[in-house]
């Protein structure tokens, strides 16, 4: 372990040892994405992830965020174990029955201002799942929704993106 | 002891039916083939049903024959499974649930996907009950002196898939835990039933979404059996090449995830960055990092790219750098092996009895490996183990995860040698008349059952077996005395899906 520690104290970080066009484009975002989290939350953004009937597949590129090439909690974006300690509720999936009332709960358990942000192609309006006895639709057909972030599943790239037209959302206080 | 060919041609035949059998049967055949199943003669591979009557798929576990056993129901009730071998019970429930079926004798009649929320009964059967089961849901007793029971869910506290556990817990220690799951139940079954086939390979996909590839290929085999199609063989190798990256991709997350579970991030950390470089080389070779809508019935949606081969064999070169000092590093660390080392045991004699397939079943024993048994192609062509260990604990259930790595890094190696130019798709047949087909495919977490009827171009009627539904009871029995504090270990070492299960 020391021999792996060691290494990794003199190794330059993975987001800077890849030069490929998207780590460019990686490096603008996360300055960007820092930028204006700080100014409006104070260096800070809690996400309260909340999985509302999806296949599981955006949850793999919602975890992929916290690997060292993304590594997200540098900006001060992290996901929190709480509905109760979040800024924004991360809802992927199309919205099932059996878990409507769930997502309707850990939407009253978050504290005002509060924002709530679908991932994912179901999200928006229930994908190839809408029509079926057991689905809602989207998320918006439960709670409100600020934004929506595309993809089956979102790459971990988009989910970044999204998040900081979130936070110029939130910052010129269009909502 | 009734083998699974008498009990076939005590049956009526169905015709084209492939590529194994299936006989419709009495109930009296029908119960013996459930005493088969509680003998350990045969092992259940699925158990599903239709708006009146009700499949058995089962696995002859002297001869390896597979085949399906059909009763039909016109009493709408069947002599239950479960009361003579308990790895039928919740599928059981689930038939009840969506077809209205009930099973005669069941030890558990409480409902198992349907949560009262649907608006309507028996959603898939022959007449939907516009009225609701609201009766809350009683938990399964536990009692004795200092007894106290915690609520998990179905909102997690991390970033994973919605299900409530229920522990009953004496102090530290777990005395029972009872799963409820169908939080996450689509429908999947209905939406299919009339849909093209075209749209159902994508339902098909995203049933589990780490195992996209895998469901996809599932369900693209059951169609190809069933209208005798060959699916050239570059398609073949591609499959089973992006078959290989979801294992190695899932099997690098869960070592990760096991460890951090254990609360050592280094381990979480380096895996996560190989699990990344998994998933760039698969965007890099075929589009998408999750692989997902690629395999699809005939073949596949689209070659892989000009330099894909390159970009998978630069990931590969990374894992082979890195995981050894990593695979070290887990086995020299004494704090982690304490967290792992007899944690969670699961019995062999239990996983022989669920015929719990993937890591799950082979940490306990047993060998099983659907590349292997029934086999498909390319598999036949290839060289690979299949590791096997017996001790049953979350420290088995890693290294087994350790040896399939080892083991699809040389399979990936083997399928981009041997690549050689051609087609990658064939059509499928036009107006061809009623045919059902079946497949068994090894996912990175066990073997899923693909059945389905088609008729023309659409899909009458199909059937997704996750490899969970095999692996979730087990989980109850693992977690029993051990602390509460490990069971995110034990859960994140069996990582079932819920959305599998659920469908």
């Amino acid at each position: 372990m020391r021999k792996l520690l060691f290494q990794s104290l003199f190794r330059q970080p993975l987001t800077e040892q890849a030069p490929r066009p998207d780590d460019a484009a990686l490096a603008e975002l996360a300055a960007m994405v820092g930028h204006t989290a700080r100014r409006r939350l104070g260096r800070s953004l809690s996400i309260r992830e909340v999985d509302a009937g999806s296949c599981n597949g955006c949850e793999l590129e919602i975890h992929a965020l916290s690997n060292a090439y993304y590594d997200v909690e540098r900006f001060g974006i992290r996901f929190v174990a709480s509905p109760r300690h979040a800024d924004v509720l991360l809802v992927t999936g199309p919205v099932t029955k059996n878990m409507r009332e769930a997502l309707e709960r850990t939407y009253r358990a978050t504290p005002d201002p509060k924002w709530v942000v679908a991932a994912g192609d179901c999200a928006k309006d229930g994908g190839c799942f809408a029509g079926s006895y057991a689905v809602v639709g989207g998320v918006s057909a439960v709670v409100p929704v600020d934004l929506h972030i595309p993809g089956c599943p979102p790459s971990p790239m988009a989910i970044l993106r999204g998040l900081l037209a979130l936070l110029e959302t939130v910052d010129t206080g269009a909502r | 002891m009734a083998t699974l060919i008498d009990l076939i041609r005590a049956g009526h035949e169905v015709e084209r039916h492939r590529p194994w059998p299936r006989a419709v049967v009495d109930a009296k055949v029908w119960r013996s083939a459930a005493g088969a199943l509680a003998d350990g003669g045969l092992s259940l591979l699925g158990l599903w049903g239709e708006p009146s009557c009700v499949h058995m798929a089962v696995l002859d576990n002297r001869t390896s024959a597979i085949g399906v056993l059909s009763l039909d129901c016109p009493d709408r009730q069947f002599p239950s499974v479960a009361a003579h071998h308990p790895p039928a019970l919740r599928l059981e429930r689930t038939i009840h649930d969506l077809f209205g079926l009930v099973p005669m004798g069941t030890p558990d009649p409480r409902p198992w996907l349907d949560h009262g929320r649907w608006q309507m009964r028996f959603p898939l059967g022959e007449r939907p009950d516009a009225s609701t089961d609201a009766a809350p849901y009683r938990f399964l007793p536990a009692e004795g002196d200092g007894l106290h029971q915690i609520a998990v869910g179905p909102v997690h506290a991390g970033i994973i898939e919605p299900g409530h556990f229920r522990f009953t817990a004496n102090g530290e220690t777990v005395v029972r835990l009872e799963q409820r799951l169908g939080y996450t139940h689509k429908g999947v079954e209905g939406l299919m039933a009339g849909s093209t086939v075209e749209q159902a390979a994508r339902l098909a996909g995203r049933i589990s979404g780490d195992s996209t590839v895998a469901y996809a290929l599932a369900f693209a085999q059951a169609v190809e059996a069933a209208q005798r199609i060959a699916v050239p063989p570059r398609a073949l190798l591609l499959r089973a090449l992006m078959a290989e990256l979801e294992r190695l991709a899932n099997h690098l997350g869960d070592i990760g995830a096991i460890c951090n579970d254990a609360s050592f991030a280094l381990m979480q950390a380096h895996c996560a960055v190989l699990r990344e470089s998994v998933l760039r080389a698969a965007d890099a070779a075929f589009g998408h990092r999750l692989m997902r809508d690629l395999v699809v019935p005939g073949g596949l949606a689209r070659d892989i790219a000009g330099d894909g081969s390159s970009a998978i064999r630069a990931a590969l070169d990374q894992i082979r750098r890195h995981f050894p000092a990593l695979i070290e590093l887990y086995d020299n660390t004494a704090s982690l092996q304490d967290r792992t080392v007899t944690t969670g045991v699961v019995t062999p004699a239990l996983a022989r009895q669920f015929a719990a397939g993937g890591y799950v079943g082979r940490a306990s024993g047993r060998n099983h490996d659907a590349r292997r048994l029934p086999g498909y192609l390319p598999y036949d062509g290839l060289r690979f183990e299949v590791p096997v260990l017996s001790d049953g604990d979350v420290n088995a259930r890693v290294w087994i995860r350790i040896r399939e790595v080892e083991q699809s890094l040389g399979l990936t190696d083997q399928i981009l040698a041997g690549l050689e130019a051609g087609p990658v798709r064939v059509s499928l047949q036009a107006g061809t008349e009623s045919c059902e087909g079946m497949a068994l495919v090894e996912g990175f977490r066990g073997d899923i059952l693909a059945w389905l009827r088609l008729n023309g171009d659409r899909i009458e009627r199909c059937h997704l077996r996750d490899p969970s539904w095999f692996q979730w009871p087990l989980l109850e029995a693992a977690i029993e005395a051990n602390i509460v504090a490990d069971f995110p270990l034990c859960n994140k070492s069996f990582n079932c899906s819920y959305s599998g299960q659920d469908l």
